[in-house]
């Protein structure tokens, strides 16, 4: 390391930081590859399938191959289209979704910035990846793909609220807005998590963060029964590519935060004797996959909810839900019963 | 110059050039997006004045909400360039009226007396672990807790007015009842019939 450092000199921490995103970002590409992978297979079995099988051992290179074939084939922008938004628009739509990891932590100290404010950092970002999705939808000068980025951006707004009402639970309860720190509260077995004495909003929360990545049964942004694909229908080769990492990346960070502010992050389940040799990456990386598990047991379940159903949901039913047990904690927080809150 | 300066005339470049394209820009859309940038590089100004709280706040609220539901309803609009031109003439006067105004008004209360870097010095440089969301929140609360709760107050009751506005219920609209919904059994919509097996008649084959 001192060798490295000497070597770049000035332009030391620079390098390093870079080498870290690049350690956080590469495996989490990989991660998501194999997740439309993941997905296919177990949907494929829920529904008495096999799903891919073909290309490699079991169809394990089957996402690689998938990427190939998108590379290669040609973006076509439509005649119609603002072309510098059109390009723009899948950009916009990854970047907040890679950005958002920056300060998520994967261990007390593996974090890339462990800023104070990640709780917050992490609602704006997350809140700044629908204008991909608008973008797209307006830029390409379509009627299918217009009225999938206006339904997607009604619906993003709409669960964003319950989700940061969810969240200010998690800030009262662990009294910071650190991610370290708020892991660092649930100490102590899977009864100290979070996701117990807030556990209505860590209903809200996950039900809102599959919303919010336009998942089924939320996908009505795509609803291809009645407008194709939604918002990327003009879209083809790697820049369609580009919104399904995004959709996808999306969907591991919505699992990886469920994990750190609910489940206890990196804290084993049971705090005794053969839970706590596994190390917590471990721990950790076993919520996320829990998490995405049930991303994609969602989507084999439910049909998709219609619109008036979807807007009643998030504004009628979670934000009061979300409102009232805020007040409650709040309220238990006073009495003697505090600490089974903290 | 260090690093700082320049980062800082960075940010300030983008932010000039992007309000200015707000109101140069032929298109709502892209004057929209011009806004999320200048709104973006303000966050980055304010971080740099140690404000986090401030900056991811601006981000969240603006960027994250206000600005989806303007690009939401300019989206919509018809744009028609001849249209939004006309008039420009006999509003210029009115107008320039209102921007020398503003301007005034800025230079008084920005004028390097009040202003100046004697009065507001550069911000402290705080410890890594020092929580500037903490701080506000204390503030907020304790000091400046009446100026805090009236401004609930006026928020709470545009609210109300805003929700107050969407009251009215058209005639033609049509409505579900959720609960209604639910509720249906089966026997409210199917009727089980019981019925012998019929043979077909035998004059078709």
């Amino acid at each position: 390391m001192a060798f490295l450092e000497n070597l770049f000199g000035g332009a030391w921490p620079l390098v390093w930081t870079l080498a870290k995103i690049i350690a956080i970002v590469g495996p989490m590409m990989l991660a998501v590859a194999y997740l439309t992978y993941a997905e296919r297979k177990v949907i494929g079995y829920m529904q008495v399938r096999i799903g891919p099988n073909r290309v490699g051992y079991k169809g394990l290179l089957q996402p690689i191959a998938d990427g190939i074939k998108l590379l290669m084939k040609e973006i076509i922008i439509p005649s119609g289209a603002n072309k510098i938004l059109f390009v723009l628009a899948p950009v916009l739509t990854i970047a907040p979704a890679l950005a958002a990891w920056a300060v998520i932590p994967f261990s007390p100290e593996l974090v890339l910035a462990n800023v104070d404010a990640g709780l917050l950092y992490i609602l704006a970002m997350t809140s700044v990846g629908v204008y991909g999705v608008i973008i797209a939808g307006w830029a390409s000068n379509s009627k299918y793909a217009f009225l999938g980025s206006l339904r997607s951006a009604a619906q993003i707004v709409s669960y964003e609220i319950a989700m940061g009402f969810a969240l200010v639970g998690v800030l009262m309860a662990a009294q910071s807005l650190n991610l370290v720190e708020i892991v660092k509260g649930q100490a102590g077995g899977m009864f100290s998590w979070y996701w117990l004495p807030l556990f209505p909003m860590f209903i809200v929360y996950l039900i809102a963060g599959v919303a919010e990545t336009n998942r089924a049964p939320f996908d009505v942004a795509e609803g291809e029964s009645e407008i194709v694909a939604g918002f990327h229908v003009e879209y083809s080769g790697m820049a369609f590519a580009v919104f399904f990492l995004a959709e996808y990346a999306n969907m591991i960070l919505i699992a990886a935060l469920t994990a750190l502010m609910f489940l206890g992050g990196w804290q084993p389940l049971f705090d005794i004797a053969p839970f706590n040799w596994i190390p917590g990456f471990v721990w950790l990386m076993f919520k996320i996959g829990f998490v995405l598990f049930l991303f994609l047991w969602f989507r084999a379940t439910f049909p998709r909810y219609r619109y008036d159903q979807i807007m009643r949901l998030g504004w009628k039913v979670f934000i009061p839900i979300t409102l009232v047990w805020l007040l409650f904690v709040g309220a238990m927080m006073q009495t003697r019963y505090g600490y089974l809150f903290h | 110059m260090n690093f700082e300066t320049m980062v800082f005339y960075g940010f300030a470049a983008i932010l000039l050039f992007a309000g200015f394209r707000v109101i140069t820009t032929r298109n709502p859309v892209h004057a929209a997006l011009f806004l999320v940038l200048a709104f973006f590089t303000a966050a980055g100004i304010w971080l740099m004045l140690e404000a986090e709280f401030l900056a991811i706040t601006l981000v969240l609220v603006y960027v994250g909400a206000v600005m989806v539901l303007f690009l939401f309803v300019v989206m919509m609009l018809d744009i028609n360039l001849d249209r939004l031109r006309e008039g420009f003439w006999d509003y210029l006067p009115l107008a320039a009226f209102v921007a020398t105004m503003l301007v005034i008004e800025m230079a008084v209360v920005l004028g390097s007396r009040s202003f100046g870097l004697d009065i507001v010095p550069a911000p402290i440089q705080h410890a890594a672990d020092y929580s500037n969301t903490k701080e506000l929140g204390r503030l907020l609360y304790t000091d400046y807790v009446y100026p805090f709760e009236l401004a609930a107050v006026v928020l709470l009751v545009a609210i109300v007015a805003a929700i107050a506005l969407t009251m009215r219920r058209r005639k033609t609209s049509k409505y579900q009842d959720p609960a209604q919904q639910v509720n249906v059994k089966r026997a409210d919509r199917v009727r089980l019939v019981s019925m012998a097996a019929a043979q077909p008649s035998s004059t078709k084959s």
